[in-house]
């Protein structure tokens, strides 16, 4: 260690640096904090301050009288919450047979989730808009929870065959080795060991899912179909015109699960994250 | 403890004699095939269909509301498309935006990761904070950072004011700040997911390494070029080609920020293609839009990434 050591001098400069990093993510989500909860009069004022002088929730109050936030968020927690589980539920054994096999098929499913993630959308939504139409899936629920197991197999995909990976083989062979059967290895030797890679990867689905916001635009067309997302933009009204308090509380609330959710699970997604991006 | 540090950990356990390692030669068996199926179907009708259809639909005149039958047109549209100079105007606004994020973002990331990787004290907080632009909708970062950029209540201008600058002006609406501003908006959105990418990098290089170059009297910045860079090298250009192509592709935060004004100074090709097919229901205009998007990206990455592979090999 004593090589390495920085001096003085150097060391107040990485601190100045870190406070600015600090800063610069720090403070837009402080000044939504701080809009959401100041009253009206505050907010027509031309000098703002950070903190709200006479804070109140009347925003809020507004806000969920506006717009139909919490129909908007059932949806929203409904689609997240479909598409997570069955993309799991899917994915899982996908992503064992990709870790534990080397075939043709590993290999293009890998290349699939690699170029997956570099087309443009609008060139699936199209094609998938008119489908869903025949279908008479367009502006229902269902239809979107479709678009977003496929949209989230990928990434799940990536992050599970890393966690499989991670499991360490001969346990299973040992297992084998005993006299369990293939099903009886993987439900009792791997799935457990597979487990927090699992819930950890439906969660983050669940927040893409809950915060992704193209695909609810072009497929949901009524208010009452809505998820959060698209709904939030209809406070920023024609021309840019917005009720500043109410969209601020609205966006602040809608940001609430995904940040706690996020907070839970982030050191296994990157975790699982790197662990695909390393192995592959 | 650090951003990244429940990588090294599976890392480890299977990095020795990597028992997990796909053996060679296997071909799936009927097991095999039972487990893959529920989620090859999906793939194959929901994602790999749509996109063949989408490509063959470039080459038809299908339009929404549309009661004749669609008909192939050839190259027609792409034809059109050549020719149309907004989608260009907005394929360059794209090119500029995706470079003005993915660039300043990756050299920011890296400082931060670097810092990270130090014995800091405030790293926590760091860590913490990061969750913030990351967990995000992307909606809600947009509506963020117009209360930050408005030009009357916005944190901003009164900063500016505060400072004695001037009076501010409207970030967004104006023709030459709109797409700085956006720009901005993108490097904060994207700056953790950088850093905990760069992070990881930095954490496989082998402390000992700097150790010795430090001993040989290797400064700081003889030991960034000489150990830490080439080991990071190879994550770097995986980071900056996906952030690239990710920017290229964006939406939402434009979206929300400016819908592409003033006067389509931020109309990136993604906000072109959806508002061709999904206002003015041109699917085979907007298809074909999407698969030059695609094809231009494609080829400049391969340039990109074949340049620098073979930089790397003379190393």
């Amino acid at each position: 260690m004593t090589a390495l050591r920085t001096s003085r001098s150097g060391r107040t400069g990485q601190y100045l640096a870190l406070l600015c990093y600090l800063v610069f993510l720090a403070f837009p989500f402080l000044w939504l904090i701080s809009t959401a909860f100041k009253p009206a009069r505050e907010l027509g004022s031309l000098h703002p301050t950070w903190i709200p002088e006479d804070p109140t929730l009347d925003n809020f109050r507004q806000a969920f009288d506006e717009q139909p936030l919490l129909r908007a968020a059932g949806n929203s927690l409904v689609a997240a919450l479909a598409a997570a589980v069955v993309a799991v539920v899917i994915a899982t054994p996908m992503a064992y047979v990709m870790a534990r096999n080397r075939s043709k098929l590993s290999a293009a499913a890998t290349g699939w989730v690699v170029v997956s993630q570099a087309f443009p959308f609008v060139l699936v939504i199209i094609p998938l808009f008119l489908i869903l139409k025949n279908l008479h899936l367009i502006n229902s629920l269902f239809g979107l929870i479709m678009v977003y197991v496929v949209w989230s197999l990928p990434f799940a995909l990536w992050m599970l065959v890393g966690y499989v990976r991670a499991v360490p083989r001969e346990l299973e062979e040992a297992a084998a080795v005993d006299g369990a059967g293939r099903a009886r290895t993987l439900l009792s030797v791997t799935a457990p060991l597979l487990a927090p890679g699992i819930v950890a990867t439906a969660l983050f689905a669940f927040i893409t899912a809950w915060n992704e916001f193209f695909f609810a635009l072009v497929m949901l067309k009524t208010p009452e179909k809505q998820t959060l997302p698209v709904v939030l933009t209809h406070f920023l009204g024609a021309e840019g015109v917005a009720d500043l308090g109410p969209l601020a509380a609205a966006a602040f609330l809608a940001t609430i699960p995904s940040l706690a959710i996020f907070a839970i699970i982030q050191k296994r997604i990157t975790g699982g994250m790197l662990a695909g991006a390393v192995k592959s | 403890m650090t951003l990244a540090n429940a990588a090294p950990r599976s890392e480890r356990q299977s990095g020795r004699r990597s028992p997990g390692q796909p053996r060679p030669g296997k071909q799936l068996d009927h097991g095999a095939w039972f487990l893959v199926l529920p989620a090859l179907i999906p793939i194959l009708v929901l994602s790999v269909g749509p996109l063949l259809y989408g490509i063959s639909l470039a080459f038809t005149d299908s339009q929404a509301g549309r009661t004749e039958p669609t008909e192939w047109i050839g190259t027609l549209n792409f034809q059109d498309l050549v020719h149309d100079t907004l989608f260009w105007d907005s394929f360059r606004i794209g090119l500029l935006w995706a470079v003005g994020v993915t660039v300043p973002q990756f050299a920011l990331a890296l400082g931060l990761a670097l810092l990270l990787n130090q014995n800091l004290r405030l790293r926590w907080l760091a860590r913490a904070l990061a969750i913030i632009p990351w967990a995000m909708p992307e909606v809600v970062v947009g509506i963020m950072w117009r209360l930050v950029y408005n030009p009357d209540a916005g944190i901003l201008n009164e900063t500016i004011r505060d400072l004695g600058l001037g009076d501010g002006r409207d970030w967004l609406s104006g023709l030459a700040t709109a797409l700085p501003a956006v720009i901005v908006v993108g490097i904060w959105a994207g700056m953790p997911q950088t850093t905990v990418a760069l992070l990881a990098g930095l954490q496989n290089t082998p402390y000992e390494l700097h150790e010795a170059a430090a001993l040989d009297g290797a400064g700081a910045w003889r030991r960034f070029r000489t150990v830490t860079w080439p080991a990071l090298r190879p994550v770097a250009l995986a980071v900056t080609a996906l952030n690239f192509i990710w920017n290229f592709n964006s939406f939402a935060l434009v979206y929300v920020l400016t819908n592409g004004g003033p006067g389509g100074r931020t109309r990136l090709p993604m906000l072109f293609a959806y508002e061709e097919a999904f206002r003015y229901g041109q699917f085979g205009y907007a298809a074909a839009m999407g698969c030059v998007m695609v094809a231009v990206i494609s080829v400049m990455l391969a340039l990109h990434l074949a340049g620098r592979l073979k930089g790397g090999d003379e190393r």
